[in-house]
């Protein structure tokens, strides 16, 4: 049935894809099975091994147990995915090829660009997969980026990726983590000088708690709002949005706020370690960062795995590589699910591991870095900067360590992160590279 | 899956900790000096062995803990306080375990004896050297306050006022080691030279135990300092 793919000639775009033959229908249904399933995987193994990281600080601080962090995870992983990670997704289906590129009659037709994606999902999952079996850390979104602009620059041609773009992105690997790490040194500098460092630091914690709450409330409302509604069938204006946001941060802030205002002062409590109350405070508050943390993980990271499908779904439908396509919004439905399932399946375990290893933690910190981690990475969702999170989440406790907030941070880890990326890119590419001409190989002899 | 992660890989051990649990230790070394000095003024030379023999395991474990500690702190760790400063810390803190147990060591070697008139004095010079390793204890125990609050505002002078106490009772350990001269050096005459000497050294070693408590207290100021 391979063989009898209709010929690329000089066929209008528009009419050459959809067939009328069975077999592009065939043919068709199977990308999309093949992009589906590579996808969920994908999206699994970011649920079971990636969302841990963007927990861990709530665990590891004991402000959460592992069954409430995987409850709040899945809760927050899917609405991120769901509302707000259509941007990134854009950005990896057509932010990084010229997608001009490719159409018939072109320098590529437009099913290599379904080759090349699929390659991509299957050289990042082997990738990850690999990786984590060796106790690698690598980051999801390094690997797919490298192999999307592997399979295009190396498969296709340099002209076939938007080195413009993918200079941006690779900025802002370079600006989120430093963004947050500047953003957690002030939110905790402030923590310190609003309740630590005061004579009733348990009360101050109590009156200036909320403010902190509104803030994350607002900033994901107002990026949910302005970039995620739409898809699902809102379309809000601009003062709207801005009043909505408003309202949700002031909820969510009082909330807290009366969460909060429950937590009774245990003197006995502080006789040992005199700030053991006002942790009790940021500990119950962390609720809501974690929570933010997880919206902002599920925003940027599900595009990780359901970029490629999308863009594969696009042409399979279209039988063109339109720029102006709408993201069908079952496809961040597949990516949601994914991670949920990565979650219930391996989260927990892996959360655990993770969680017991960064203890040092205490609730005041980890609550200023998540809420400048899940800032950055809301803020680069709403930019459709593909980040890794967890490099922000570094960034950010780094800041929080510079503030003279952490009794010992290794700061190897920085070297690292730039070995990773040095190793990741490369790596995914190289595997991008092979399945490519692997899958060209399969469909089109 | 394997859960290697940089947020694992960021955070290292945090010192302090171990830092408080190695004064602990010294505290307990040294508090033993109390029940030493005691059998010693009795003259329970079975009990001073007894003793001893506490002081000098004591010592060892306070010895390990210090080995431990310095071997989890690499140089790559970032810290709000200097490294260096932490190992002098550590050092100081060693230094009172070790006087004890030479203390210890030579009441039994010698089979030291304090002249009579000396005794009430003697002990009272003992249990104020001790509160004084008592109150620096305490002040290492503030260690992780002091992280909480990013090391300022309230909590360092909390620390400070408590280094002034520290301070006070080492003068007093101080007033007590004078006095305590003066007596033995009225007694020189009626006393055998060589006992006269070793009993000085003694004096001398149990004002240390007050000294060392007190430079803990001092190298922790430095640090508030920076």
């Amino acid at each position: 049935m391979w063989a009898t793919t209709p010929k690329r000639s000089g066929v209008d775009c528009n009419y050459y894809w959809p067939g009328k033959g069975e077999t592009t229908v065939d043919q068709m249904t199977i990308y999309i099975i093949l992009a589906g399933v590579f996808g969920l995987f994908m999206a699994w193994g970011i649920g079971a091994n990636d969302v841990a990281n963007a927990m861990a600080t709530s665990v590891g601080s004991r402000a959460l147990t592992v069954k409430k962090a995987i409850i709040i995870a899945a809760i927050f992983e899917f609405a991120g995915a769901y509302l707000a990670g259509g941007h990134v997704t854009k950005t990896i289906r057509k932010g990084i090829i010229e997608s001009d590129v490719f159409c018939v009659g072109c320098q590529a037709s437009p099913d290599i660009l379904v080759y090349g994606m699929l390659a991509a999902l299957l050289a990042a999952a082997t990738w990850l997969l690999i990786a984590s079996r060796n106790g690698w850390p690598v980051s999801t979104t390094h690997t797919i980026v490298g192999a999307v602009v592997g399979f295009a620059a190396v498969g296709v041609g340099p002209d076939a990726v938007q080195w413009g773009k993918v200079g941006t992105i690779v900025m802002s690997w370079v600006v989120s983590p430093l963004f947050a790490g500047i953003l957690a040194y002030m939110i905790f500098s402030s923590v310190q000088k609003l309740i630590l460092n005061t004579e009733h630091p348990f009360e101050n914690a109590k009156r200036y708690g909320p403010l902190y709450l509104f803030a994350v409330g607002f900033l994901i409302a107002m990026v949910t709002i302005k970039k995620g509604l739409k898809h699902v069938g809102l379309d809000i204006g601009d003062g709207q949005a801005f009043l909505m946001a408003l309202g949700l941060g002031a909820g969510i802030a009082i909330i807290g706020g009366l969460m909060i205002r429950r937590i009774k002062m245990d003197p006995r409590a502080d006789r040992k370690f005199h700030y053991t109350n006002v942790e009790k405070v940021f500990g119950l508050m962390m609720i809501f960062t974690a929570s933010a943390m997880a919206f902002a993980h599920g925003s940027n990271d599900v595009a990780n795995a359901v970029g490629p499908v999308a863009a594969v779904v696009s042409v399979a439908t279209t039988g063109t590589v339109l720029q102006q396509s709408v993201l069908p919004s079952w496809v961040l439905l597949l990516g949601g699910i994914g991670i949920v399932a990565g979650l219930a399946t391996f989260g927990y375990r892996v959360m655990r591991t993770v969680g017991h290893k960064i203890t040092e933690l205490t609730p005041s910190r980890g609550f200023a870095a998540e809420i400048a981690a899940a800032g950055t990475v809301v803020m680069a969702s709403y930019t459709g900067m593909p980040i890794s999170t967890t490099h922000t989440l570094v960034g950010a406790v780094l800041g929080v360590g510079f503030a003279r907030g952490i009794a010992a941070l290794n700061l190897r880890v920085v070297g690292s992160i730039f070995m990773s990326w040095v190793v990741t890119l490369p790596a995914g590419a190289g595997l991008s590279i092979m399945f490519f001409y692997m899958f060209k190989g399969i469909f089109l002899t | 899956m394997v859960a290697n992660s940089y947020l694992t890989n960021l955070f290292g051990r945090s010192p302090i900790r171990p830092l408080q649990e190695h004064m602990s230790k010294v505290f307990g070394c040294v508090s033993q000096l109390k029940p030493l000095l005691q059998a010693m003024v009795d003259n329970d030379q079975n009990e001073v062995r007894r003793i001893q023999r506490i002081i000098s395991q004591l010592e060892n474990d306070a010895d390990s803990m210090k080995k431990e500690l310095r071997h989890h702190l690499p140089k790559g760790l970032f810290m709000p306080i200097d490294r260096r400063d932490l190992l002098e810390l550590l050092l100081m803190q060693d230094n009172i375990a070790n006087q004890a147990k030479d203390i210890a060591g030579l009441v039994v070697g010698r089979k030291m004896t304090v002249p009579k008139s000396m005794h009430n004095l003697f002990l009272q010079y003992g249990e104020r050297s001790i509160d004084a390793v008592a109150k620096a204890l305490d002040v290492i125990n503030e260690l992780d306050e002091l992280l909480e609050t990013g090391f300022r505002g309230l909590e360092v002078e909390r620390v400070e006022d408590m280094i002034k106490e520290l301070n006070a009772i080492e003068s007093e350990t101080d007033k007590c080691q004078v006095e305590l001269r003066d007596m033995l050096f009225a007694m020189e005459d009626d006393l055998k030279p060589t006992d006269v000497m070793f009993t000085y050294r003694l004096l001398e070693w149990i004002g240390n135990v007050g000294d060392y408590a007190e430079k803990v207290g001092s190298r922790l100021q430095l640090l508030l300092a920076r």
